[in-house]
């Protein structure tokens, strides 16, 4: 299965930006150069660590975006009250050095030969990792039936907005948008609840796939309301970023 | 080494005039974080106990209504975590332990602090005498909340915040110094931040 | 600050074991449940990083950093299978 151990030792070592990309408002794209990088898989993590000219340090995680073979990418949601991410999302420049250790993971990815169909359930940021499956399921030609369930408070806090809109066939993105609809929307509002899983979920007779992440409310949630609609648990994969998505 | 980040600073400020107040290593902040090691508990009154134990034995046990009909303070006072945050002028509302340990007879040295969820902590009998333990409940003007430790929690701000247990039910009595939860992993089993006592062997 | 799973220690883990331990299966020393480390319920904080199981809260996991060293108490597992 492609979810096996990664070997090797795993270091800090220093990475450089070389591009930065803004997203939304609020969230930020970072492209790094990361000598030596031995390659990832599809729905890992990288740990950043920042230290002040005191010796004060702060390390938060962040989802790789991009996917096998291609840069390093991640992208960062910025909080208001974060102490790492508004860094990253307002100070970083291109040429700034960044410490980092990674690839970090082996529960929470996947590859084409695990199949599917597969569902992808997105709250706010938690569409990074996916993102990451998205791209490699099409880099590699596979045509694994998958929807994308993506939770976000409003169109403009939709990440990858134009990408997801030119997925090709075979991946079908859903909203939900919980705070702001744009006037006539059709699509769903409020929270991702049973009903809507209900909804979109592949029936668990075709043996599906699930992969959900984001804040730990809407994780559980929806992996609650998967395996009440029949998903055995091993096949529902979860990764929690907290209630404020990271920091 | 690690490279310094340019232009990272954290979340860090400790306010001019008041170094002296801060511990060393420690910053001053105006949240008030929560750290837990396990799910909140969420006690009510009417099943909520305190006791002073000995050889696992109630020597003496108050319930909620007993507890909030002793003589309780308010209590002003800076805290410090060991993971570095100092918050000055705290607010509380408190039972002196004073008036816990005085009704009951005891000889011992040292007492573990026990609490809802299984967490422990040990310290000197004299550390939570003399005025310097409260069984707080009341935190800001308000009821202690749970994530902070509510119903109530150990207040012994003179040692480092891991002492001041949360969701405290009672404290057992002693004769040698035993380590609670943290201090079995190595943190520190007195924590004076003023001697920067965080680990074991500082 | 609400729970994270072990996929947040998935470094920290990989530098204690050595190896990737997301993906391997714990068993609860308490209650016998069987899970990837990756569903473990997570608590973050310091003074140290406390895993407990899903099923029954029970401590699996706890470790301290402190300085170069790292405490690492696994007692609460019966089992650790790395795949």
């Amino acid at each position: 299965m492609a979810g096996t151990a990664v070997r090797g030792r795993l270091t800090w070592q220093i990475a450089t930006v070389s591009a930065i990309t803004r997203e939304t408002a609020r969230a930020v794209t970072i492209t790094l150069e990361v000598p030596g990088w031995p390659g990832h898989q599809a729905g890992q993590h990288l740990d950043v660590r920042l230290t002040a000219e005191d010796g004060y340090r702060a390390e938060r995680s962040y989802s790789i975006a991009s996917a096998p073979g291609e840069p390093v990418v991640i992208t960062v949601e910025r909080l208001d009250d974060g102490e790492v991410s508004p860094y990253l999302t307002d100070e970083l420049r291109v040429g700034d050095e960044l410490e980092l250790r990674g690839p970090i993971g082996g529960y929470f990815v996947w590859a084409p030969e695990d199949g599917g169909p597969l569902l992808l359930a997105a709250g706010g940021s938690g569409v990074v990792p996916l993102r990451s499956i998205l791209r490699y399921r099409q880099r590699s030609g596979a045509t694994t039936a998958t929807r994308l369930l993506y939770s976000a408070r409003s169109l403009a806090d939709v990440i990858y907005r134009d990408e997801l809109s030119r997925s090709g066939g075979g991946v079908e993105v859903i909203y939900t948008l919980t705070r702001v609809r744009p006037p006539g929307w059709r699509g769903h509002a409020g929270r991702a609840d049973a009903a809507l899983l209900a909804d979109v979920a592949w029936p668990a007779g075709q043996d599906p796939l699930a992969f959900v992440c984001g804040p730990t409310s809407f994780v559980e949630t929806v992996a609650g309301a998967l395996t009440g609609l029949g998903y055995p648990a091993g096949r529902v994969k979860t990764e929690r970023f907290g209630a404020t998505g990271g920091g | 080494m690690s490279p310094v980040s340019r232009g990272f600073h954290g979340r860090r400020r400790t306010p001019a005039g008041q170094e002296g107040r801060v511990p060393p290593g420690q910053y001053v902040t105006a949240d008030f974080p929560v750290l837990s090691a396990g799910p909140t508990p969420h006690t009510p009154p009417e099943k909520w106990s305190f006791s002073i134990t000995r050889a696992g034995q109630p020597a003496k046990s108050w319930t909620w209504a007993e507890m909030r009909s002793l003589p309780d303070e308010t209590v002003t006072t800076d805290i410090h975590c060991v993971t570095r945050w100092s918050k000055l002028d705290t607010v509380w509302q408190a039972v002196s332990v004073d008036t816990l340990l005085a009704q009951v007879e005891h000889d011992a040295r040292y007492v573990l602090a026990f609490c809802d969820g299984g967490y422990t902590t040990n310290l000197p009998l004299p550390d939570v005498m003399g005025g310097q333990a409260w069984l707080a409940f009341g935190y800001d003007g308000s009821p202690l909340a749970p994530e902070h430790g509510g119903p109530a929690r150990l207040l012994v701000p003179h040692l480092y915040f891991w002492k001041s247990a949360k969701w405290v039910r009672g404290l057992e009595l002693l004769d040698a110094d035993e380590p609670g939860f943290w201090e079995t992993y190595g943190y520190h089993m007195y924590g004076d931040p003023w001697r920067e006592q965080r680990y074991a062997g500082d | 600050m609400e729970a994270l799973d072990g996929n947040a220690i998935g470094g920290l883990l990989h530098e204690v074991f050595g190896t990737e331990m997301t993906a391997a299966e714990g068993t609860c020393a308490a209650c016998g449940a069987r899970a990837p480390v990756a569903q473990a319920v997570v608590y973050l904080d310091a003074p140290g990083t406390v895993a407990r199981c899903r099923h029954c809260a029970s401590v699996l996991m706890v470790i301290v950093a402190r300085r170069q060293y790292r405490c690492v108490d696994l007692s609460g597992l019966a089992a650790l299978d790395v795949r």
